[in-house]
Protein backbone atom coordinates (compact mmCIF):
# COMPACT_ATOMS: atom_id res chain seq x y z
CA UNK A 1 0.00 0.00 0.00
CA UNK A 2 2.66 2.07 0.91
CA UNK A 3 4.57 1.62 -2.14
CA UNK A 4 1.40 2.13 -3.95
CA UNK A 5 0.73 5.57 -3.12
CA UNK A 6 4.41 6.18 -3.32
CA UNK A 7 3.98 5.37 -7.26
CA UNK A 8 3.03 8.78 -8.96
CA UNK A 9 1.03 7.64 -12.01
CA UNK A 10 -1.00 5.72 -9.00
CA UNK A 11 -1.82 8.48 -7.10
CA UNK A 12 -2.70 10.80 -9.37
CA UNK A 13 -5.04 8.41 -10.77
CA UNK A 14 -6.48 7.59 -7.73
CA UNK A 15 -6.97 11.51 -6.72
CA UNK A 16 -8.43 12.07 -9.90
CA UNK A 17 -10.80 9.08 -10.30
CA UNK A 18 -13.84 10.85 -9.28
CA UNK A 19 -13.28 14.00 -11.70
CA UNK A 20 -12.61 11.70 -14.23
CA UNK A 21 -15.47 9.17 -13.76
CA UNK A 22 -18.18 12.11 -13.53
CA UNK A 23 -16.51 13.57 -16.87
CA UNK A 24 -16.49 10.35 -18.66
CA UNK A 25 -20.44 9.26 -17.74
CA UNK A 26 -22.14 13.01 -18.21
CA UNK A 27 -19.72 14.85 -20.72
CA UNK A 28 -17.82 12.00 -23.14
CA UNK A 29 -20.56 9.99 -23.22
CA UNK A 30 -23.56 12.66 -24.00
CA UNK A 31 -20.89 13.88 -26.59
CA UNK A 32 -20.49 10.50 -28.47
CA UNK A 33 -24.31 9.80 -28.03
CA UNK A 34 -24.80 12.50 -30.06
CA UNK A 35 -23.00 11.98 -32.36
CA UNK A 36 -24.42 8.13 -32.42
CA UNK A 37 -27.88 9.56 -33.08
CA UNK A 38 -27.49 12.14 -35.50
CA UNK A 39 -26.98 9.70 -38.32
CA UNK A 40 -30.51 7.66 -36.55
CA UNK A 41 -33.81 8.18 -38.00
CA UNK A 42 -36.81 9.67 -36.35
CA UNK A 43 -40.60 8.98 -36.74
CA UNK A 44 -43.44 10.69 -34.83
CA UNK A 45 -43.01 8.63 -31.99
CA UNK A 46 -39.65 7.06 -31.60
CA UNK A 47 -35.82 7.42 -32.96
CA UNK A 48 -34.81 4.42 -34.78
CA UNK A 49 -30.58 3.07 -35.20
CA UNK A 50 -29.32 3.88 -38.73
CA UNK A 51 -26.52 5.63 -40.20
CA UNK A 52 -28.11 7.85 -42.34
CA UNK A 53 -26.32 11.16 -43.52
CA UNK A 54 -30.17 12.34 -43.83
CA UNK A 55 -29.91 14.70 -40.75
CA UNK A 56 -26.52 16.71 -42.04
CA UNK A 57 -27.63 16.72 -45.56
CA UNK A 58 -31.23 18.32 -44.35
CA UNK A 59 -29.06 20.88 -41.99
CA UNK A 60 -26.73 21.83 -44.50
CA UNK A 61 -28.98 21.87 -47.65
CA UNK A 62 -31.21 24.57 -45.73
CA UNK A 63 -31.14 28.41 -46.08
CA UNK A 64 -32.08 28.66 -42.53
CA UNK A 65 -29.33 27.37 -41.33
CA UNK A 66 -26.73 29.94 -42.80
CA UNK A 67 -29.29 32.48 -41.49
CA UNK A 68 -29.09 31.18 -38.13
CA UNK A 69 -25.50 30.11 -38.21
CA UNK A 70 -24.72 33.66 -39.06
CA UNK A 71 -27.10 35.38 -36.36
CA UNK A 72 -25.41 33.32 -33.45
CA UNK A 73 -21.68 34.93 -34.75
CA UNK A 74 -23.75 38.25 -35.22
CA UNK A 75 -24.67 37.96 -31.55
CA UNK A 76 -21.62 36.65 -30.02
CA UNK A 77 -19.79 39.48 -31.80
CA UNK A 78 -21.57 42.76 -30.79
CA UNK A 79 -21.71 40.87 -27.41
CA UNK A 80 -18.11 40.05 -27.24
CA UNK A 81 -17.17 43.71 -28.36
CA UNK A 82 -19.62 45.63 -25.69
CA UNK A 83 -18.55 42.95 -23.36
CA UNK A 84 -14.83 43.89 -23.74
CA UNK A 85 -15.31 47.92 -23.65
CA UNK A 86 -17.33 47.74 -20.77
CA UNK A 87 -15.37 45.45 -18.61
CA UNK A 88 -12.14 46.54 -20.10
CA UNK A 89 -12.70 49.98 -18.60
CA UNK A 90 -14.50 49.03 -15.13
CA UNK A 91 -11.33 46.55 -14.58
CA UNK A 92 -8.84 49.43 -15.34
CA UNK A 93 -10.76 51.62 -13.08
CA UNK A 94 -10.92 49.06 -10.19
CA UNK A 95 -7.31 47.91 -10.64
CA UNK A 96 -5.52 51.66 -11.55
CA UNK A 97 -7.65 53.94 -10.24
CA UNK A 98 -9.04 52.96 -6.74
CA UNK A 99 -6.18 53.14 -3.77
CA UNK A 100 -7.04 51.26 -0.99
CA UNK A 101 -7.16 47.18 -1.38
CA UNK A 102 -10.61 47.74 1.06
CA UNK A 103 -12.35 49.51 -1.88
CA UNK A 104 -11.01 47.59 -4.62
CA UNK A 105 -12.20 44.43 -2.86
CA UNK A 106 -15.55 45.75 -1.77
CA UNK A 107 -16.55 47.33 -5.36
CA UNK A 108 -14.92 43.91 -6.99
CA UNK A 109 -17.45 41.93 -4.60
CA UNK A 110 -20.25 44.67 -5.83
CA UNK A 111 -19.78 43.70 -9.30
CA UNK A 112 -19.77 39.89 -9.17
CA UNK A 113 -22.60 39.46 -6.69
CA UNK A 114 -25.01 39.54 -9.68
CA UNK A 115 -22.83 36.76 -11.13
CA UNK A 116 -24.39 33.88 -8.43
CA UNK A 117 -28.47 35.16 -8.29
CA UNK A 118 -30.27 33.43 -11.36
CA UNK A 119 -30.51 34.59 -15.25
CA UNK A 120 -34.29 33.92 -15.48
CA UNK A 121 -34.54 36.57 -12.82
CA UNK A 122 -32.67 38.86 -14.51
CA UNK A 123 -33.64 38.97 -17.73
CA UNK A 124 -37.06 38.82 -16.64
CA UNK A 125 -36.37 41.92 -14.86
CA UNK A 126 -36.11 43.66 -17.95
CA UNK A 127 -39.53 43.35 -18.94
CA UNK A 128 -41.23 46.62 -16.78
CA UNK A 129 -37.92 48.60 -18.58
CA UNK A 130 -38.17 47.70 -21.50
CA UNK A 131 -41.83 47.60 -22.27
CA UNK A 132 -44.14 49.23 -24.36
CA UNK A 133 -45.56 51.16 -21.52
CA UNK A 134 -42.17 50.24 -19.72
CA UNK A 135 -39.94 53.06 -17.80
CA UNK A 136 -37.70 53.41 -20.86
CA UNK A 137 -40.52 54.44 -23.02
CA UNK A 138 -42.46 57.02 -20.49
CA UNK A 139 -39.34 58.69 -19.49
CA UNK A 140 -38.33 59.39 -23.83
CA UNK A 141 -41.66 60.27 -24.24
CA UNK A 142 -42.48 62.91 -21.15
CA UNK A 143 -38.59 64.04 -22.11
CA UNK A 144 -40.52 64.76 -25.70
CA UNK A 145 -37.53 62.73 -27.77
CA UNK A 146 -40.34 60.32 -28.96
CA UNK A 147 -43.89 60.87 -29.69
CA UNK A 148 -44.70 57.06 -30.35
CA UNK A 149 -43.85 54.10 -27.49
CA UNK A 150 -40.71 52.52 -29.45
CA UNK A 151 -41.51 49.15 -30.15
CA UNK A 152 -38.15 47.06 -31.08
CA UNK A 153 -36.70 47.84 -27.28
CA UNK A 154 -38.18 44.78 -25.67
CA UNK A 155 -38.78 41.21 -28.03
CA UNK A 156 -35.87 42.50 -30.35
CA UNK A 157 -32.52 41.41 -30.88
CA UNK A 158 -31.51 45.15 -29.47
CA UNK A 159 -33.28 43.40 -25.87
CA UNK A 160 -31.15 40.27 -27.01
CA UNK A 161 -28.07 41.87 -26.94
CA UNK A 162 -28.51 44.16 -23.93
CA UNK A 163 -29.22 41.08 -21.87
CA UNK A 164 -26.06 39.54 -22.96
CA UNK A 165 -24.70 42.19 -22.04
CA UNK A 166 -25.96 42.53 -18.65
CA UNK A 167 -25.82 38.85 -18.21
CA UNK A 168 -22.19 38.20 -19.56
CA UNK A 169 -19.92 41.42 -18.43
CA UNK A 170 -18.51 40.13 -15.71
CA UNK A 171 -17.23 37.22 -17.03
CA UNK A 172 -14.73 39.69 -18.66
CA UNK A 173 -14.34 41.81 -15.72
CA UNK A 174 -13.15 39.26 -13.67
CA UNK A 175 -10.20 37.27 -15.39
CA UNK A 176 -9.05 41.28 -16.88
CA UNK A 177 -8.97 42.45 -13.48
CA UNK A 178 -7.45 39.46 -12.18
CA UNK A 179 -4.31 39.82 -14.70
CA UNK A 180 -3.97 43.55 -14.13
CA UNK A 181 -4.05 43.40 -10.14
CA UNK A 182 -0.38 41.16 -11.46
CA UNK A 183 0.92 44.17 -13.35
CA UNK A 184 3.85 45.21 -11.73
CA UNK A 185 2.94 48.71 -11.21
CA UNK A 186 6.61 49.90 -11.50
CA UNK A 187 6.29 48.97 -15.46
CA UNK A 188 4.10 52.02 -15.13
CA UNK A 189 5.89 54.25 -12.75
CA UNK A 190 8.94 53.84 -15.72
CA UNK A 191 6.91 53.97 -18.88
CA UNK A 192 5.67 57.16 -16.92
CA UNK A 193 9.49 58.75 -16.24
CA UNK A 194 10.14 57.45 -19.94
CA UNK A 195 7.73 60.06 -20.74
CA UNK A 196 5.05 58.33 -22.09
CA UNK A 197 1.50 59.98 -21.56
CA UNK A 198 -1.58 58.47 -20.36
CA UNK A 199 -2.81 57.48 -23.15
CA UNK A 200 0.85 55.74 -24.39
CA UNK A 201 0.71 54.35 -21.03
CA UNK A 202 -2.77 52.25 -21.80
CA UNK A 203 -1.78 51.24 -25.28
CA UNK A 204 2.05 50.28 -25.07
CA UNK A 205 2.12 49.26 -21.50
CA UNK A 206 -1.41 48.10 -19.67
CA UNK A 207 -3.21 46.46 -22.53
CA UNK A 208 -0.44 44.40 -24.19
CA UNK A 209 0.45 43.44 -20.08
CA UNK A 210 -3.74 42.49 -19.78
CA UNK A 211 -4.02 40.11 -23.01
CA UNK A 212 -4.72 37.03 -21.36
CA UNK A 213 -7.09 37.90 -18.90
CA UNK A 214 -9.10 39.68 -22.03
CA UNK A 215 -8.59 36.39 -24.07
CA UNK A 216 -9.87 33.98 -20.74
CA UNK A 217 -12.96 36.32 -20.74
CA UNK A 218 -13.34 36.35 -24.34
CA UNK A 219 -13.42 32.57 -24.20
CA UNK A 220 -15.95 32.42 -21.63
CA UNK A 221 -18.48 35.48 -23.35
CA UNK A 222 -18.36 33.84 -26.78
CA UNK A 223 -19.16 30.20 -25.41
CA UNK A 224 -21.54 31.72 -23.69
CA UNK A 225 -23.55 33.55 -25.99
CA UNK A 226 -22.58 30.68 -29.01
CA UNK A 227 -24.20 28.32 -26.91
CA UNK A 228 -27.32 30.28 -25.50
CA UNK A 229 -30.97 29.65 -26.30
CA UNK A 230 -32.65 30.89 -23.74
CA UNK A 231 -31.71 34.24 -23.65
CA UNK A 232 -32.63 34.87 -27.01
CA UNK A 233 -35.94 32.88 -27.09
CA UNK A 234 -37.05 35.04 -24.18
CA UNK A 235 -35.91 38.62 -25.31
CA UNK A 236 -36.86 38.30 -28.71
CA UNK A 237 -40.12 37.11 -28.01
CA UNK A 238 -39.68 33.94 -29.95
CA UNK A 239 -38.90 36.15 -33.01
CA UNK A 240 -35.01 35.61 -33.54
CA UNK A 241 -32.87 32.42 -33.97
CA UNK A 242 -29.86 31.21 -32.89
CA UNK A 243 -28.13 27.40 -33.34
CA UNK A 244 -29.36 26.90 -29.65
CA UNK A 245 -33.00 27.50 -30.34
CA UNK A 246 -32.66 25.64 -33.43
CA UNK A 247 -31.68 22.70 -31.44
CA UNK A 248 -34.47 23.19 -28.78
CA UNK A 249 -37.07 23.92 -31.13
CA UNK A 250 -36.08 20.04 -32.40
CA UNK A 251 -36.18 19.04 -29.27
CA UNK A 252 -39.42 20.37 -28.68
CA UNK A 253 -40.76 18.13 -31.83
CA UNK A 254 -38.87 15.07 -30.26
CA UNK A 255 -37.09 15.45 -33.68
CA UNK A 256 -33.62 14.10 -31.38
CA UNK A 257 -31.58 12.70 -34.43
CA UNK A 258 -31.88 16.46 -36.63
CA UNK A 259 -31.31 18.16 -33.32
CA UNK A 260 -28.21 15.87 -32.45
CA UNK A 261 -26.81 17.04 -36.19
CA UNK A 262 -27.24 20.75 -35.53
CA UNK A 263 -25.56 20.12 -32.16
CA UNK A 264 -22.82 18.52 -33.38
CA UNK A 265 -21.97 21.19 -35.99
CA UNK A 266 -22.58 23.86 -33.35
CA UNK A 267 -20.21 21.94 -31.43
CA UNK A 268 -17.52 21.45 -33.42
CA UNK A 269 -17.70 25.11 -34.44
CA UNK A 270 -17.50 26.23 -30.90
CA UNK A 271 -14.11 24.30 -30.54
CA UNK A 272 -12.71 25.44 -33.46
CA UNK A 273 -13.46 29.23 -32.00
CA UNK A 274 -12.14 28.23 -28.76
CA UNK A 275 -9.07 25.97 -29.79
CA UNK A 276 -7.88 29.51 -31.99
CA UNK A 277 -8.12 31.52 -28.89
CA UNK A 278 -6.45 29.09 -26.93
CA UNK A 279 -3.06 29.49 -29.26
CA UNK A 280 -3.15 32.97 -27.89
CA UNK A 281 -2.90 32.03 -23.86
CA UNK A 282 -2.09 29.42 -22.02
CA UNK A 283 -4.87 28.76 -19.46
CA UNK A 284 -3.04 26.91 -16.44
CA UNK A 285 -0.64 30.10 -16.53
CA UNK A 286 -2.64 32.53 -15.96
CA UNK A 287 -4.51 31.32 -13.10
CA UNK B 1 -0.61 61.59 -1.89
CA UNK B 2 -1.03 62.96 -5.39
CA UNK B 3 -3.87 64.74 -6.59
CA UNK B 4 -6.56 62.60 -8.39
CA UNK B 5 -6.56 63.36 -12.42
CA UNK B 6 -9.53 64.05 -14.23
CA UNK B 7 -10.02 60.30 -15.83
CA UNK B 8 -10.68 59.07 -12.65
CA UNK B 9 -13.78 61.29 -12.05
CA UNK B 10 -15.12 60.18 -15.43
CA UNK B 11 -14.05 56.61 -14.98
CA UNK B 12 -16.25 56.73 -12.08
CA UNK B 13 -19.24 57.81 -13.13
CA UNK B 14 -18.94 55.10 -15.33
CA UNK B 15 -18.37 52.74 -13.03
CA UNK B 16 -21.40 54.12 -11.43
CA UNK B 17 -23.71 53.83 -14.64
CA UNK B 18 -22.44 50.34 -14.79
CA UNK B 19 -23.65 49.39 -11.64
CA UNK B 20 -27.08 50.94 -12.17
CA UNK B 21 -27.49 49.34 -14.99
CA UNK B 22 -26.26 45.47 -12.91
CA UNK B 23 -28.44 46.23 -10.01
CA UNK B 24 -31.39 48.69 -11.65
CA UNK B 25 -33.45 45.97 -13.12
CA UNK B 26 -33.28 43.91 -10.43
CA UNK B 27 -34.00 46.66 -8.25
CA UNK B 28 -36.91 47.66 -10.49
CA UNK B 29 -39.04 44.52 -9.88
CA UNK B 30 -38.05 44.34 -6.33
CA UNK B 31 -40.24 47.59 -6.16
CA UNK B 32 -42.90 46.57 -8.58
CA UNK B 33 -43.21 42.85 -6.27
CA UNK B 34 -45.21 45.27 -4.18
CA UNK B 35 -47.58 46.37 -6.54
CA UNK B 36 -51.39 46.30 -5.36
CA UNK B 37 -54.03 43.55 -5.94
CA UNK B 38 -54.80 45.82 -9.18
CA UNK B 39 -50.86 46.57 -10.92
CA UNK B 40 -49.92 45.50 -13.37
CA UNK B 41 -46.78 44.32 -14.83
CA UNK B 42 -45.01 48.12 -14.74
CA UNK B 43 -45.33 51.10 -12.97
CA UNK B 44 -47.23 53.37 -11.96
CA UNK B 45 -47.35 51.34 -9.20
CA UNK B 46 -50.94 50.69 -8.35
CA UNK B 47 -50.73 50.79 -4.19
CA UNK B 48 -48.97 49.21 -2.34
CA UNK B 49 -49.37 45.68 -0.42
CA UNK B 50 -47.73 42.58 0.02
CA UNK B 51 -50.65 41.01 -2.13
CA UNK B 52 -48.48 39.25 -4.62
CA UNK B 53 -46.06 37.65 -1.66
CA UNK B 54 -49.08 36.31 -0.17
CA UNK B 55 -50.11 34.75 -2.97
CA UNK B 56 -47.17 32.84 -3.60
CA UNK B 57 -47.34 31.36 -0.30
CA UNK B 58 -51.42 30.18 -1.44
CA UNK B 59 -52.07 27.30 -2.99
CA UNK B 60 -51.33 28.07 -6.47
CA UNK B 61 -53.05 27.82 -9.78
CA UNK B 62 -50.03 26.57 -11.85
CA UNK B 63 -47.09 24.53 -10.83
CA UNK B 64 -45.44 23.46 -7.66
CA UNK B 65 -43.09 26.48 -6.42
CA UNK B 66 -42.23 25.42 -2.66
CA UNK B 67 -41.67 21.81 -3.65
CA UNK B 68 -39.30 23.07 -6.81
CA UNK B 69 -38.40 25.09 -4.39
CA UNK B 70 -37.04 22.11 -2.19
CA UNK B 71 -35.72 20.29 -4.54
CA UNK B 72 -33.48 23.18 -6.03
CA UNK B 73 -32.60 23.53 -2.70
CA UNK B 74 -31.04 20.24 -2.16
CA UNK B 75 -29.75 19.93 -5.28
CA UNK B 76 -27.60 22.65 -4.91
CA UNK B 77 -26.41 21.53 -1.45
CA UNK B 78 -25.58 18.02 -3.31
CA UNK B 79 -23.76 19.47 -5.96
CA UNK B 80 -21.63 21.90 -3.36
CA UNK B 81 -20.80 19.11 -1.31
CA UNK B 82 -19.83 16.78 -4.39
CA UNK B 83 -18.06 19.48 -6.34
CA UNK B 84 -15.41 21.00 -3.11
CA UNK B 85 -14.49 17.27 -2.65
CA UNK B 86 -13.79 16.26 -6.18
CA UNK B 87 -12.36 19.78 -7.47
CA UNK B 88 -9.78 19.46 -4.00
CA UNK B 89 -8.87 16.08 -5.28
CA UNK B 90 -8.57 16.35 -8.59
CA UNK B 91 -6.54 20.28 -7.70
CA UNK B 92 -4.24 18.01 -5.31
CA UNK B 93 -3.62 15.47 -8.18
CA UNK B 94 -2.81 17.97 -10.99
CA UNK B 95 -0.14 19.55 -9.00
CA UNK B 96 2.22 16.83 -10.31
CA UNK B 97 2.04 15.33 -14.01
CA UNK B 98 0.28 12.16 -14.27
CA UNK B 99 0.26 10.36 -17.67
CA UNK B 100 -3.10 11.78 -19.12
CA UNK B 101 -3.21 14.45 -16.87
CA UNK B 102 -3.13 16.91 -20.63
CA UNK B 103 -6.34 15.18 -22.06
CA UNK B 104 -7.99 15.40 -18.62
CA UNK B 105 -7.23 19.05 -18.42
CA UNK B 106 -8.68 19.91 -22.08
CA UNK B 107 -11.63 17.59 -20.95
CA UNK B 108 -12.53 20.38 -17.98
CA UNK B 109 -12.06 23.34 -20.76
CA UNK B 110 -14.52 21.10 -22.62
CA UNK B 111 -16.55 21.12 -20.06
CA UNK B 112 -16.55 24.39 -19.55
CA UNK B 113 -17.47 25.80 -22.98
CA UNK B 114 -19.44 23.09 -24.58
CA UNK B 115 -23.00 24.46 -24.84
CA UNK B 116 -25.36 23.92 -21.68
CA UNK B 117 -28.15 21.91 -24.10
CA UNK B 118 -25.94 19.72 -25.46
CA UNK B 119 -25.15 17.86 -22.03
CA UNK B 120 -28.59 18.43 -21.69
CA UNK B 121 -29.68 16.48 -24.55
CA UNK B 122 -26.90 13.90 -24.39
CA UNK B 123 -27.81 13.01 -21.07
CA UNK B 124 -31.05 12.89 -21.59
CA UNK B 125 -30.50 10.60 -24.73
CA UNK B 126 -28.39 8.27 -23.07
CA UNK B 127 -30.77 7.77 -19.96
CA UNK B 128 -33.78 7.34 -22.01
CA UNK B 129 -31.68 4.93 -24.70
CA UNK B 130 -30.59 3.31 -21.60
CA UNK B 131 -34.48 2.53 -19.71
CA UNK B 132 -33.22 4.52 -16.92
CA UNK B 133 -35.58 7.66 -15.99
CA UNK B 134 -34.04 10.82 -15.67
CA UNK B 135 -34.75 12.61 -12.19
CA UNK B 136 -33.10 15.73 -10.66
CA UNK B 137 -31.19 14.34 -8.71
CA UNK B 138 -29.51 11.85 -11.03
CA UNK B 139 -29.14 12.87 -14.41
CA UNK B 140 -29.78 16.51 -13.77
CA UNK B 141 -26.97 15.97 -10.50
CA UNK B 142 -24.75 14.70 -12.97
CA UNK B 143 -24.84 17.31 -15.99
CA UNK B 144 -25.17 20.18 -13.42
CA UNK B 145 -21.60 19.13 -12.30
CA UNK B 146 -20.19 19.21 -15.98
CA UNK B 147 -20.62 22.60 -14.93
CA UNK B 148 -20.04 23.46 -11.38
CA UNK B 149 -16.75 21.27 -11.49
CA UNK B 150 -14.31 23.49 -13.94
CA UNK B 151 -15.47 26.23 -11.78
CA UNK B 152 -14.24 24.76 -8.94
CA UNK B 153 -11.02 23.25 -11.11
CA UNK B 154 -10.07 26.28 -11.98
CA UNK B 155 -9.68 27.90 -8.84
CA UNK B 156 -8.05 25.05 -7.13
CA UNK B 157 -5.48 25.25 -9.73
CA UNK B 158 -5.23 29.09 -9.26
CA UNK B 159 -4.76 28.23 -5.23
CA UNK B 160 -2.07 25.53 -5.81
CA UNK B 161 -0.22 27.47 -8.48
CA UNK B 162 0.35 30.41 -5.14
CA UNK B 163 0.86 27.70 -3.02
CA UNK B 164 3.96 27.94 -0.94
CA UNK B 165 5.66 24.36 -0.94
CA UNK B 166 7.95 25.22 2.17
CA UNK B 167 5.01 24.82 4.47
CA UNK B 168 4.47 21.11 3.17
CA UNK B 169 8.31 20.39 3.67
CA UNK B 170 8.54 22.30 7.04
CA UNK B 171 5.60 19.46 7.94
CA UNK B 172 7.78 16.51 6.44
CA UNK B 173 10.64 17.68 8.06
CA UNK B 174 9.12 17.63 11.41
CA UNK B 175 7.96 13.88 11.34
CA UNK B 176 3.91 14.52 9.46
CA UNK B 177 2.85 11.54 7.08
CA UNK B 178 1.55 12.54 3.83
CA UNK B 179 -2.10 12.68 5.33
CA UNK B 180 -1.02 14.73 8.36
CA UNK B 181 0.49 17.10 6.22
CA UNK B 182 -2.75 16.83 4.21
CA UNK B 183 -4.89 17.06 7.18
CA UNK B 184 -3.36 19.53 9.48
CA UNK B 185 -1.33 21.77 7.21
CA UNK B 186 -2.66 21.95 3.42
CA UNK B 187 -6.42 21.50 4.12
CA UNK B 188 -6.45 24.35 6.31
CA UNK B 189 -4.36 26.35 3.99
CA UNK B 190 -6.32 26.35 1.48
CA UNK B 191 -9.79 26.06 3.55
CA UNK B 192 -11.13 30.09 2.56
CA UNK B 193 -11.11 29.12 -1.01
CA UNK B 194 -13.04 26.23 -0.44
CA UNK B 195 -15.94 28.42 0.47
CA UNK B 196 -15.80 30.50 -2.57
CA UNK B 197 -15.47 26.77 -4.40
CA UNK B 198 -18.54 26.04 -2.01
CA UNK B 199 -20.49 29.19 -3.14
CA UNK B 200 -19.58 28.61 -6.94
CA UNK B 201 -21.07 24.85 -6.07
CA UNK B 202 -24.38 25.89 -4.54
CA UNK B 203 -25.20 29.06 -6.43
CA UNK B 204 -24.26 28.08 -9.77
CA UNK B 205 -26.63 24.76 -9.15
CA UNK B 206 -29.66 26.63 -7.97
CA UNK B 207 -29.60 28.86 -10.80
CA UNK B 208 -28.92 26.50 -13.28
CA UNK B 209 -31.18 25.84 -16.12
CA UNK B 210 -30.42 25.15 -19.61
CA UNK B 211 -28.47 21.84 -17.96
CA UNK B 212 -31.35 20.68 -16.19
CA UNK B 213 -33.97 21.06 -18.32
CA UNK B 214 -34.21 17.76 -20.60
CA UNK B 215 -32.14 16.27 -17.32
CA UNK B 216 -34.70 16.63 -14.64
CA UNK B 217 -37.62 14.52 -15.44
CA UNK B 218 -40.96 15.21 -14.37
CA UNK B 219 -39.96 16.94 -11.19
CA UNK B 220 -38.99 20.63 -11.54
CA UNK B 221 -36.55 23.11 -10.30
CA UNK B 222 -36.75 26.26 -9.59
CA UNK B 223 -35.50 28.18 -12.48
CA UNK B 224 -37.31 25.64 -14.54
CA UNK B 225 -40.69 26.44 -12.64
CA UNK B 226 -39.75 30.23 -12.86
CA UNK B 227 -39.49 29.74 -16.82
CA UNK B 228 -42.37 27.35 -17.24
CA UNK B 229 -44.14 30.57 -15.50
CA UNK B 230 -43.03 33.62 -17.83
CA UNK B 231 -45.17 31.87 -20.27
CA UNK B 232 -48.54 31.33 -18.63
CA UNK B 233 -48.26 34.07 -16.15
CA UNK B 234 -48.67 38.08 -16.72
CA UNK B 235 -49.36 39.09 -13.19
CA UNK B 236 -46.80 40.73 -10.27
CA UNK B 237 -46.67 37.02 -8.68
CA UNK B 238 -43.44 36.44 -11.13
CA UNK B 239 -41.92 39.63 -9.87
CA UNK B 240 -42.87 38.56 -5.82
CA UNK B 241 -41.00 34.91 -6.57
CA UNK B 242 -38.24 36.59 -8.69
CA UNK B 243 -37.42 38.89 -5.57
CA UNK B 244 -37.47 36.70 -3.05
CA UNK B 245 -35.59 33.95 -4.78
CA UNK B 246 -33.01 36.35 -5.09
CA UNK B 247 -33.03 37.61 -1.66
CA UNK B 248 -32.46 33.88 -0.75
CA UNK B 249 -29.25 33.70 -3.21
CA UNK B 250 -28.25 37.36 -1.91
CA UNK B 251 -28.67 35.53 1.39
CA UNK B 252 -26.70 32.58 0.84
CA UNK B 253 -23.93 34.91 -0.22
CA UNK B 254 -24.03 36.44 3.13
CA UNK B 255 -24.14 33.65 4.65
CA UNK B 256 -20.35 32.04 2.61
CA UNK B 257 -18.61 35.79 3.01
CA UNK B 258 -19.48 35.38 6.96
CA UNK B 259 -17.72 32.18 7.55
CA UNK B 260 -14.82 33.57 5.09
CA UNK B 261 -15.05 36.31 8.22
CA UNK B 262 -15.34 34.05 10.59
CA UNK B 263 -12.35 32.01 9.82
CA UNK B 264 -10.42 35.19 9.12
CA UNK B 265 -10.96 36.59 12.37
CA UNK B 266 -10.36 33.05 13.52
CA UNK B 267 -6.89 32.66 12.11
CA UNK B 268 -5.72 36.23 13.07
CA UNK B 269 -6.58 35.42 16.66
CA UNK B 270 -5.08 31.69 17.13
CA UNK B 271 -2.64 32.07 13.89
CA UNK B 272 1.04 32.83 13.79
CA UNK B 273 2.66 34.81 17.06
CA UNK B 274 5.56 35.95 15.02
CA UNK B 275 6.42 39.79 15.90
CA UNK B 276 4.84 39.34 19.00
CA UNK B 277 7.56 37.17 21.21
CA UNK B 278 9.64 38.98 23.89
CA UNK B 279 12.87 39.99 22.06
Amino acid sequence: MERLLKNKALSGWLMVSPLAAILMFFLVLPIVMIVIVSFWRATEFSIIPDFDLENYQYLFGSAVTYKVFFNTFKYAAITWALTLGIGFTVAYFLAFHIRSQTWQIALFLLCTIPFWTSNIIRMISWIPFLGRNGIANSALISWGVIDEPLEWLLFSDFAVILAFVHLYTLFMVVPIFNTMMRIDKSLVEAARDAGASGAQILWNVIIPLTKPGIMIGTIFVVTLVMGDFITVRFMSGSQSANVGRLISNDIALLAYPSASATAVVLLATVLIVIATLLRFVDIRKEL
Amino acid sequence: MEPRPRSFYVLAGFFGLFLLFLYGPTLTIAILSFQGPQGGLTFPMNGVSLHWFRDLFEQQAVGDIWGSFRRSFALGLMVMVTTVVVSVMGGLAFRKRFPGSGVLFYLIITSLVIPSILVSLGVGLIFSQAGLTVHWATSGFGAQLTWTLPFGLLIMFAVFNRFDKSYEEAARDLGASPWQTLRHVVLPIIAPSLIGVALFGFTLSYDEFARTLLTSGSYNTLPLEIFGMTTNVTTPVLYALGTLTTVFSLGMIAVFLGIALLGARRKARAGSDRGKGLV
